[in-house]
């Protein structure tokens, strides 16, 4: 048996949403991780558990605040109405919205790491060298880090094509817009198709493995600059 | 005195001669609130004890099939405990149908649903919730409405599929869509739509949504499962049934 069209939709869904997902990401976790880095603000431990938070929250728990709060009555629903844009929920927007939500901590996180162990000794040398501190940050700080923001986008895609339960919550399963792999082996499972879903969770377990399998070997080859 | 009382009579008196059992129950989601209600009588009255679980009926057919150790389902549909006679998984003869499911299209917002469903084909709305066809019954019903009314080509761009009845019903009163096909005991209570508009839909225009309920192997011989299957037919669980929104 060969994947149907059905799955291979879902394939393609998952990917665009992940590959999105990881790119938006790594351009707004960059500075938060930047700044918690070095920041001494009374802000810092607060915001950083707000940033941890989706990594504790059961994803049914964030799904649902989701739905609440892209629904009509809520502040995000409110506000995507009055601009004439609608609703979110069920929209692939709204999907990525929550996906970005969902994973941010995973992006997040092996930056801020990987931007600590750098330290600031190297923009403090860049200083002296006269370069403007966002020059210094792109020219020196940023490639240091480069482990980190790999690490970091290798999670946040894997983390989105794993997510299940904020797209079962704010999805609405339609096909070719918030239909995708995960929700598809649910369907799958819950309609006794045990055959097809076998192809997509085989298929899952192999992508998993192997992005797992390259974060180990960049690890080792990149050495002890990895966080 | 009503053969109910006699039969409860009668399991009082095994449940005080007899050793007190506890049986595993597996609950379809649609019929969380009703087997609540029923069970708490159920243990008053007789002492056994039942432990309940709920979820989806396929869930549950995949935890059945792979040694989940639940001894009564009350499905949602009349398909899985059929199935499940059939692949020798339940014991052979205990099968019947405990509550017939309405079907309604339901609004929060009072007077979008008209009592005719006519609101389906002015089609003033952005989207329309219902079950998933392939998993629910609620959902199948729904989608036999609509091929009925000859609306399912022009409505199905507004679907929204909730993955059991249970979500369908939230992405309606979230008002993230704005009207759904939900359980009527999802929106009755004594009788009245609890918020919102309503059009009940005429059982004709559907198959009925028959849910049976079953003794699995690992309940076979087990006196709470029996007694179970026994009160779930006396007039006071039907009663409590049927003041749920459900036919018998």
């Amino acid at each position: 048996m060969s994947p149907s069209s059905e799955a291979l939709q879902a394939i393609r869904l998952t990917v665009e949403l992940a590959t999105l997902t990881t790119i938006i990401l790594l351009v707004i976790a960059t500075p938060i991780a930047w700044w918690l880095s070095c920041t001494s603000s009374r802000w810092r431990a607060p915001i950083s558990a707000l940033v941890t938070l989706p990594l504790v929250l059961p994803p049914s728990v964030l799904g649902f605040y989701l739905l609440v709060a892209m629904g009509p009555d809520g502040p995000l629903g409110r506000l995507t109405l009055s601009l004439g844009w609608g609703t979110l929920s069920f929209t692939f927007t709204g999907l990525l919205i929550g996906s970005i939500i969902f994973s941010l901590p995973f992006a997040v996180q092996p930056i801020q790491h990987a931007f600590e162990s750098v330290g600031q000794r190297p923009m403090e040398v860049a200083a002296t060298l006269r370069a403007r501190p966002l020059d210094a940050f792109f020219s020196v700080a940023l490639p240091l880090a480069r482990p980190g923001l790999i690490t970091a986008a290798i999670l946040s895609f894997a983390h989105t094509v794993g997510e299940f339960g904020v797209v079962l919550m704010i999805g609405g399963n339609i096909p070719g817009k918030t239909r995708v792999v995960s929700t598809q082996i649910y369907g799958h499972v819950e309609a006794m198709e045990y055959a097809q879903a076998h192809w997509l969770a085989g298929g899952m377990v192999l992508l998993s493995f192997a992005v797992l399998l390259a974060l180990s070997l960049m690890k080792r080859r990149l050495g002890r600059v990895m966080p | 005195m009503k053969p109910w009382m006699l039969g409860v009579f009668m399991a009082g008196l095994f449940a005080t001669s007899a050793q007190a059992a506890e049986v595993s129950v597996a609950v379809a989601a649609n019929f969380t609130a009703p087997m609540q209600r029923i069970s708490a009588a159920f243990e008053q009255d007789t002492g056994h004890k039942a432990t309940l679980a709920f979820g989806s009926t396929g869930k549950f057919y995949a935890q059945i099939k792979n040694g989940a150790p639940f001894q009564v389902l009350l499905s949602a549909d009349d398909e899985t405990p059929a199935r499940l006679e059939r692949e020798g998984l339940s014991v052979s003869g205990t099968r019947f149908t405990y509550a017939i499911g309405k079907l309604v299209l339901w609004s929060r917002q009072p007077g979008l649903v008209d009592d005719k469903g006519d609101v389906l084909r002015t089609g003033k709305f952005e989207r329309i919730a219902l079950a998933d066809p392939k998993l629910a019954p609620y959902g199948a019903a729904a989608v036999e409405v609509l091929n009925g009314l000859g609306l399912m080509s022009a409505l199905a761009p507004k679907f929204v599929q909730g993955e059991n009845i249970a979500q369908t019903y939230q992405f309606v009163a979230t008002g993230n869509a704005e009207l759904g096909f939900v359980a009527m005991s999802q929106v009755f209570a004594e009788g009245k739509l609890t918020q919102g508009s309503a059009w009940m839909i005429p059982a004709s225009r559907h198959a009925p949504i028959r849910q049976d309920a079953v003794v699995l192997s690992p309940g076979k011989d087990n006196a709470a499962a029996a007694a179970l299957m026994a009160y779930l037919r006396n007039d006071k669980a039907r009663a409590i049934i049927r003041s749920f929104g459900y036919d018998l």
